[in-house]
């Protein structure tokens, strides 16, 4: 049984320790360093010893010096069985063995013999890989959009694995791209063209939308049910089978090229969603708080502005905020509506970009972090707000 | 009394209502009904534009006559392909100005020339020539003139409101559309990209709901590939995957894992030798379906998350007691928890995918094996100019949806008010 326990647990951990090594040897690798080979075998059998050592060492000294001394130990090896590195990059091994020593602390020989410890050493061991899996997947797309756009087109096809930006550059040379996008290709429109509709959208789709969920939430009229079910199934509809008729009525009333098209198109399908968020945060509202209104003569408007809107504010911010988003990336509409270059939203002008194949891809990875900040700032900054957001209205895109 | 009031309620309901019921009806509904009666017509893009009669006002002077000068009309029909009937032409001007002389087809009645063109043939032109004098010898304002525009007025056909109906769309889609193929590679992509985003969900989420530092930030983080605008994200993933200088070819062959570039969104097709046999894999195809899992997993995973967090901890604690395993406290707790969020996210993101547009478009275009049902509505509608194809596929994704969504609120809709 320990020795089960010990195999599965030295198997399991090397594993994660060569997966972190390797991504850190690719990492490296787009820094300009000349790797060839990527070594598993012989990290695995180090990582393999690694833990063997440690565990045997078990408490004969203390943490601290025990991580210490076997990622030193570990680094040097590393040095010494693999193809010669620069020294950040040993430095690298070691702290990813000290981290790696680490999360090693709670097992000796005594918790190796525990029950179901092969098992708990297999969730463990997942769980930290699952977190650098899905880091290492998620942010290396985001990664080379960023530093493609500050390097130019024939560096990349001469080199494709040099991701080295040069700092000692002055700062016109590394932003090149940025430069001519907006200079030459006229980004500073498309923000505006970008921003103006999807502040329209925020408000117009906030002005119809919050006295219909009060409506939906509080008052008793004949086909409520009818609606709160209409305004789920609505909002599962996709826009491309709407996209052939607005388009024909919209090029016959010379709404196309509009950004007064675009506006109500987003609104007109961002409103469900909306409606459905809103409603569900009003019905949460003490109806007291109204009844003191009603009985101070107020109106349904001001009982709605006065009451409702101040109350609620939280939801109406993370309805503004998921609004906002979805107008700023929608993609599908602009491509359709508009075809002049004068009314480009952000998404349609890189579209457009890429349809030239001159155009080189800096400009385009450019382009798109332009467009990709504002968002990811918008959601870092108000993540709160936006998750509970999300999972309270369910889900749009 | 109180009826008074429920009359009052209903009205103040039905008020604040109106204003978003009326634009998502003109916006949402009405199209999904236009769509039938696009699809049952032979209309093209070309002929959505309803022809108008123009005519561009030139205005010239007589040298050594300042009470007279020339007007020329450059008529036509801004339509190539068809007939304006009844042309009408209205055109003031100003007192004691007369036309000299005037075509056969007009008349000068109270200062104003109206003239009858009668019918235009498509591609029609012509340039009317009138010569004006001031009866008392005075000196024609030139730009009163110019300025002066005139009216015309005529019928056309509007071709989508006319009531010649046909099946042939319909008959197209079905018949002349691989359409076997178009529906098997859209349910593919939905089934696979729907499961594979709902396991990833499920695994992130997992994660996420252990305590380790910085998981707040792993939560944000997981969330990056949903928010992200959909074009910034395809081109930067094109670009990664680009067989000749992409980040990902270059690094599999600089570890030697592979010895050609591979072309991930440009191939139909890999054949993979597994144990003799040859498998014939749709790779294009597959890559589109790992980034629809990649930019859709985080919507799995906050539900899942909410869900798993909200599971009492001492379900967990007697379970440590009894001594069940890791994996028993899985099955036998966590699972059954999620199961209902589960088939909820599994329908809704089934509805969705099945409609994915924007990132096949992206990615591929279509090409090499992704051509999924929304992809082909694009390309019939503006690719092939063929709005009325266009329309009858969409018609045939709205059927197939609704009958999804049926199923939906048959099996799970219980559920989800439980949830």
């Amino acid at each position: 049984m320990k020795f089960k326990s010990i195999i599965i647990f030295l198997i399991i951990s090397s594993f994660f320790l060569t997966c972190i090594l390797s991504i850190w040897k690719i990492m490296s690798t787009l820094q300009g360093i000349n790797f060839t080979n990527l070594n598993i075998s012989t990290i695995f059998f180090m990582g393999l010893i690694l833990s063997l050592a440690f565990v045997l060492i078990g408490n004969k000294i203390s943490h601290f010096s025990k991580t210490f001394l076997l990622s030193f130990i570990f680094s040097i090896l590393y040095y010494v069985f693999n193809e010669t590195s620069p020294h950040w990059y040993i430095f690298g091994v070691f702290l990813i063995s000290l981290f790696y020593t680490n999360k090693l602390k709670k097992y000796d020989v005594q918790t190796l013999r525990e029950d179901f410890i092969s098992e708990k050493i297999i969730f463990d061991f997942i769980t930290l890989f699952g977190i650098v899996f899905f880091a290492f997947v998620i942010l290396f797309p985001f990664y080379i959009m960023l530093v493609t756009s500050f390097k130019t087109q024939i560096a990349l096809l001469i080199n494709p694995l040099d991701f080295t930006l040069d700092f000692t550059k002055n700062l016109t040379e590394l932003f090149k791209s940025y430069f001519v996008i907006f200079e030459t290709y006229n980004f500073g429109r498309y923000i505006l063209i970008s921003s103006a509709v999807s502040i329209g959208t925020v408000i117009v789709t906030l002005l119809f939308g919050i006295p219909a969920a009060y409506a939906v939430a509080r008052l008793n009229f004949f086909g409520k049910n009818f609606l709160s079910t209409s305004i789920l199934i609505i909002y599962m509809f996709p826009a491309i089978v709407l996209v052939i008729p607005l388009y024909t009525v919209f090029s016959q009333l010379g709404l196309r090229n509009s950004i007064f098209g675009l506006l109500i198109v987003y609104t007109a399908t961002t409103l469900p969603v909306a409606i459905y968020m809103l409603q569900g945060y009003f019905k949460s509202i003490p109806k007291e708080i109204e009844d003191a209104g009603i009985m101070d003569g107020q109106s349904w408007f001001g009982i709605i502005l006065k009451i409702i809107i101040p109350l609620s504010l939280p939801a109406i911010a993370s309805v503004a905020l998921y609004v906002f988003m979805i107008a700023w990336n929608e993609f599908l509409f602009s491509l359709m509506f508009l075809d002049s270059p004068k009314s480009f939203t952000l998404s349609r002008a890189i579209q457009y970009l890429s349809g030239d194949a001159e155009t080189p891809r800096q400009y385009l990875m450019a382009g798109s972090v332009i467009v990709t900040l504002p968002v990811l700032f918008i959601f870092i900054y108000f993540e709160k707000y936006l998750v509970s957001g999300l999972t309270a209205g369910s889900v749009k895109e | 009394m109180s009826d008074s009031l429920s009359k009052i309620e209903k009205r103040t309901a039905y008020t604040l209502l109106l204003p978003a019921v009326l634009l998502v009806f003109a916006i949402v509904l009405f199209p999904i009904f236009a769509n039938i009666w696009i699809s049952l017509k032979d209309i093209q893009l070309k002929d959505i534009r309803i022809p108008e009669p123009r005519a561009k006002k030139i205005v010239k002077s007589i040298p050594g006559d300042a009470s007279a000068l020339k007007i020329i009309y450059k008529l036509r029909n801004s339509s190539l392909i068809q007939e304006i009937r009844n042309v009408e032409f209205k055109d003031k001007l100003p007192k004691n100005v007369l036309p000299a002389n005037l075509d056969s087809r007009c008349t000068f009645k109270s200062k104003k020339i109206i003239c009858d063109f009668g019918d235009w043939d498509p591609k029609y032109k012509e340039n009317l020539e009138i010569l004006i004098k001031n009866i008392n010898g005075e000196k024609i304002d030139k730009n009163k003139i110019k300025s002066q525009k005139p009216i015309l007025d005529g019928k056309a056909n509007n071709p989508l409101l006319t009531t010649n109906f046909t099946f042939k769309n319909f008959k197209k889609v079905f018949f002349e559309n691989n359409f076997m193929d178009l529906l098997l590679t859209t349910f593919y992509f939905t089934f696979f990209g729907t499961v594979g985003a709902i396991i990833f969900g499920v695994l992130a989420a997992q994660l996420v709901n252990q305590n380790f530092r910085g998981r707040t930030y792993m939560r944000g983080i997981l969330l990056f590939p949903y928010v992200g605008p959909v074009v910034a994200l395809a081109y930067t993933w094109t670009l990664l995957l680009d067989p000749n200088s992409g980040t990902l070819n270059a690094l599999l062959i600089n570890f030697k894992i592979l010895d050609t570039p591979i072309n991930l969104l440009g191939q139909k097709y890999i054949t993979m030798s597994i144990f003799g046999f040859d498998l014939k894999l749709r790779l294009a195809l597959t890559t589109v379906i790992f980034f629809e899992i990649w930019r859709y997993f985080p919507l799995a995973f906050l539900f899942i998350l909410a869900r798993l967090q909200a599971i009492p901890q001492s379900l967990y604690e007697a379970a440590e007691v009894d001594g069940a395993s890791p994996i028993q406290k899985f099955v036998n707790i966590t699972l059954p928890q999620i199961t209902a969020i589960i088939s909820i996210l599994f329908m809704i993101r089934f509805i969705w995918n099945f409609n994915k547009f924007e990132d096949i478009f992206l990615l591929t275009g279509g090409a090499s094996g992704t051509r999924t049902l929304p992809i082909n509505v694009y390309q019939q509608g503006f690719a092939v100019s063929d709005i009325g194809m266009g329309s009858a596929v969409s018609i045939v994704i709205v059927m197939l949806l609704l009958t999804f969504m049926i199923l939906y609120f048959r099996l799970i809709g219980k559920k989800a008010n439980e949830v």
